[in-house]
């Protein structure tokens, strides 16, 4: 049975914080289809389209019938362990840093034998388990088994933990405290058992109700942060870049309007220095100190988190201003993933559907209640997921998007 | 059952000339020099000159971006036949089978077959994760253990379904220091005590060191030729009794529990008009103990499930009641990596010409070679198995 996880012990200064060792990440064109499903916390294997023969390892043409027709299709990971061992060396770094290591060899359900990396709870030959698809802290997608059925503390797993980024005893930086959204975040961290969460506030003298309340949980500290000025962003930086854990990024300007409806670029440039600049100069200061702790004991430097928006996908013409800075916001968010994959960071970007607040007051439903959404982001933290869809409308436009994003764009132009 | 035609045999084809290049744990030579090395020990020993070599295959790991043709041109050689052999633990028996149809088909008259690798300091690692496109994207990324983690899947997995302890593997491993220091191994000295064994690190659980082969730099070579060319040259040689290759068998089986012998084990006893009571001793490929157990099982000598039963009967050493991997084997020599494939040809070939100096098994006349190699993702895919005879 995996033990539960105990609160890190105090880092001593003195001692050299240790650098990251990737774990290998080569891989082939075809098999990153395993990763590409894994971002989006689905196990996805190659069908043969003719004959119906899962593949494994992934490869170019079927095994049964060597029809060239495989498509990824989603799997549900049923199946019993073979063998199981433990690892007490390695010739890579990345193991060899977090020796012993278990793996086991599975056979799915549906045919294929699977090296995996092995829960701790999985210890007998012919136990049923549960293969799922991972990304590790190289970003690749490496399949892993868990007990079926889950296990007390399952997550507390040493292998687990270092395929997610659960914010247990992480500490986390909130950029804004004031919304609806960002108060739902601070407290499913706070549910999460992170241990610190920092929580931003651009403009003190505004009272918003929640706050009070808010700021009175002992694992909050509210820190001044307006990401539309360099200086205060490096300020804080300054306190507390060397501590963060997790950085979610949550400010944003959203006002409805397109082209025509307002005159003026103001509104515009507005939503463009938050979501857009906003991001980048958060990113030039705590993306440096994320990246140096990225192999800080237990408790590492995991993850940053951007709420941005289906609209990214796609411009929305009734919120069209807005869509575009999520869309630039989009592209830098890219860009930081690739800059921060090299040290295991792990960039999460959220494509929520509408919010259920004040600024999209004349949407129809369905809209995303700023709980639900906040819980998605933790739960996504703790999948170790790269790319989240939360909320019935963005699954729709997601699907539409993959279908023909130019499609898309003309059914949205004509108003949905 | 589809209609097979009835495979030839083997006969006139004789098999000659084993050569070592000494092994040493690490090089900064290239595979080039070793393959040089041996072949130039194959014309010393025979007295052929260069041109006299009309056929070649290589089986190397560590030649690439080159391959088989790059050697003609580096060594000067003019083959009119020539093969690219790299099948690891199978490619003594491959080599082997090859040429002496070439021969046969006087597609040429002396085939020189060269296995060479080098070992650099860390280049062992550099191979792991390239060593196929399946190791790349589906083992490697799985704690780089090597083949340490696959084996110790197989071997857990036999454990279980056969019964077989540590003990058992021990045993053999054992047995085979004792046949090493019979005549000298380069890098171990010391016996192997039966504790020692159990009480080694683990490496991947069931493996534990002993289980496992030394990665090192060298090179062994033979010439295969017509016997009557041999006798012409003077050279002790065996003759090809049979020889008998399968690939990628019983893939349906969800782990490895055997090797592909045996689909084709009636033909391989066939050709040779013999039974597994008649071989005099057993050269196998082991990279790992539970690899033996099986070409135990698969090639005839007991049934499947039975090897440990018949590790507890036995005794391995060159003068035991069951000789096995009488020059110590890979457990004890260290593996040359493709080299290592050709180790139980050439051991096969100095007993049955009487040059296993202080380790001869006595009256030896028939030998039988194992095979196995290639695991590209989770099981050995080549097998392969020769029985090799004295001249008539």
């Amino acid at each position: 049975m995996t033990m539960p996880l105990m609160r890190p012990r105090r880092k001593n200064p003195v001692l050299r914080t240790p650098q990251m060792n990737l774990p290998p990440w080569a891989r082939g064109r075809v098999a990153l289809g395993l990763t590409a499903a894994a971002a989006e916390g689905r196990l996805e294997l190659q069908v043969c389209q003719d004959c119906g023969a899962v593949q494994y390892p992934p490869r170019e043409a079927c095994h049964a019938c060597v029809s060239a027709r495989l498509r990824w299709r989603a799997q549900s990971g049923a199946g019993r362990l073979l063998a199981a061992t433990t690892l007490h060396h390695s010739n890579d770094l990345f193991f060899r840093e977090r020796l012993p290591w278990r793996l086991g060899l599975v056979q799915l359900d549906a045919g294929a034998t699977l090296v995996v990396h092995l829960h701790g709870d999985v210890t007998a030959p012919g136990q049923p388990v549960r293969v799922t698809a991972r990304l590790d802290r190289a970003g690749r997608a490496v399949v892993i088994a868990l007990p079926d059925p889950e296990t007390p503390h399952m997550a507390d797993d040493k292998m687990l933990r270092e395929m997610g980024c659960d914010p247990k005893f992480r500490k986390v930086l909130v950029s804004d405290g004031k919304t609806p959204l960002g108060q739902a975040l601070v407290r499913a961290f706070v549910a999460a058992g992170a241990d610190i969460v920092w929580v931003g506030h651009a403009e003190p003298w505004k009272k918003l109700p929640g706050f009070d309340a808010l700021s009175a949980l002992p694992q909050v500290t509210l820190v001044p942060l307006d990401v539309t000025d360099g200086r205060s962003v490096a300020e804080l930086a300054g306190e507390i870049a060397g501590k963060v854990d997790i950085v979610v990024n949550n400010a944003e300007v959203h006002r409805a309007h397109g082209i025509a409806a307002r005159r003026g670029t103001d509104a515009a440039r507005a939503e463009m220095d938050v979501n857009y600049f906003g991001l980048l100069r958060l990113a030039q200061e705590f993306g440096p100190a994320l990246k140096g702790r990225s192999a800080d004991g237990v408790a590492h430097a995991a993850a940053w988190v951007n709420l941005l928006s289906i609209y990214a996908l796609a411009n929305f013409p009734p919120h069209g201003t807005y869509a575009a800075s999520k869309a630039a916001a989009h592209s830098l968010a890219q860009c930081l993933r690739a800059e921060m994959r090299p040290a295991g960071i792990r960039v999460v970007n959220v494509f929520p559907g509408p919010v259920d607040d004040e600024w999209n007051q004349n949407l129809p439903p369905p809209k995303l209640a700023p709980d639900a959404l906040a819980r998605a982001v933790v739960q996504a933290l703790k999948d170790g997921l790269e790319d989240v869809y939360p909320g019935d409308v963005a699954q729709e436009w997601l699907e539409r998007w993959r279908e023909d994003p130019r499609v898309l764009e003309r059914e949205l132009a004509a108003g949905g | 059952m589809a209609v097979r035609a009835r495979r030839q045999g083997y006969e006139g084809v004789a098999v000659c000339v084993p050569v070592t290049v000494p092994y040493v744990r690490y090089s900064t030579r290239g595979a080039f020099w070793f393959l040089g090395r041996a072949v130039r020990a194959l014309l010393e020993t025979s007295g052929l000159r260069k041109d006299d070599i009309d056929g070649l295959t290589v089986s190397s790991f560590s030649l690439a971006p080159d391959t088989a043709v790059g050697v003609t041109q580096h060594l000067g050689l003019s083959p009119r036949w020539l093969d690219h052999l790299p099948n690891g633990g199978a490619s003594g028996v491959m080599a082997l089978r090859r040429a002496a149809r070439a021969v046969q088909a006087g597609d040429a008259s002396v085939v020189a077959c060269v296995a060479a690798d080098t070992n650099h300091v860390d280049s062992f690692r550099l191979m792991l994760g390239s060593f196929s496109q399946f190791a790349r994207d589906a083992t490697y990324p799985y704690g780089s253990g090597g083949p340490n983690a696959l084996f110790a899947f197989i071997t857990a997995n036999y454990m279980a379904r056969s019964g077989a302890r540590r003990e058992d593997f021990g045993r053999l491993c054992v047995d085979q220091r004792t046949n090493a220091l019979a005549w000298g191994s380069r890098f171990f000295r010391k016996p192997l005590t039966l504790d020692e064994y159990l009480a080694a690190r683990p490496i991947a659980e069931p493996i534990h060191l002993f289980d496992c082969v030394m990665p090192c730099a060298g090179a062994e070579a033979f010439l295969v030729m017509s016997e009557q060319r041999a006798r012409d040259l003077g050279l002790a040689y065996a003759t090809v009794r049979g020889t008998i290759e399968r690939h990628n068998a019983f893939q349906d089986d969800p782990v490895m529990v055997r090797g592909g012998w045996r689909v084709d084990l009636p033909d391989l006893y066939a050709m040779a008009g013999a039974r597994p009571a008649d071989v005099d001793f057993l050269q196998a490929y082991d990279d790992y103990p539970v690899i033996v157990m099986m070409q135990l099982e698969g090639l005839g000598f007991c049934e499947p499930g039975e090897g440990p039963a018949f590790m507890r009967a036995h005794r391995f050493t060159h003068d035991g009641s069951f000789p096995l991997n009488t020059s110590g084997g890979q457990l004890s020599s260290g593996q040359a990596g493709a080299a290592g494939g050709f180790m139980n040809v050439n051991e096969a070939l100095r007993q049955l010409t009487g040059q296993a100096v202080g380790r001869q098994v006595a009256g030896a006349r028939l030998g039988l070679v194992g095979g196995y190699g290639m695991v590209t993702y989770d099981r050995c895919l080549c097998t392969g198995a020769a029985l090799l005879g004295t001249p008539a």
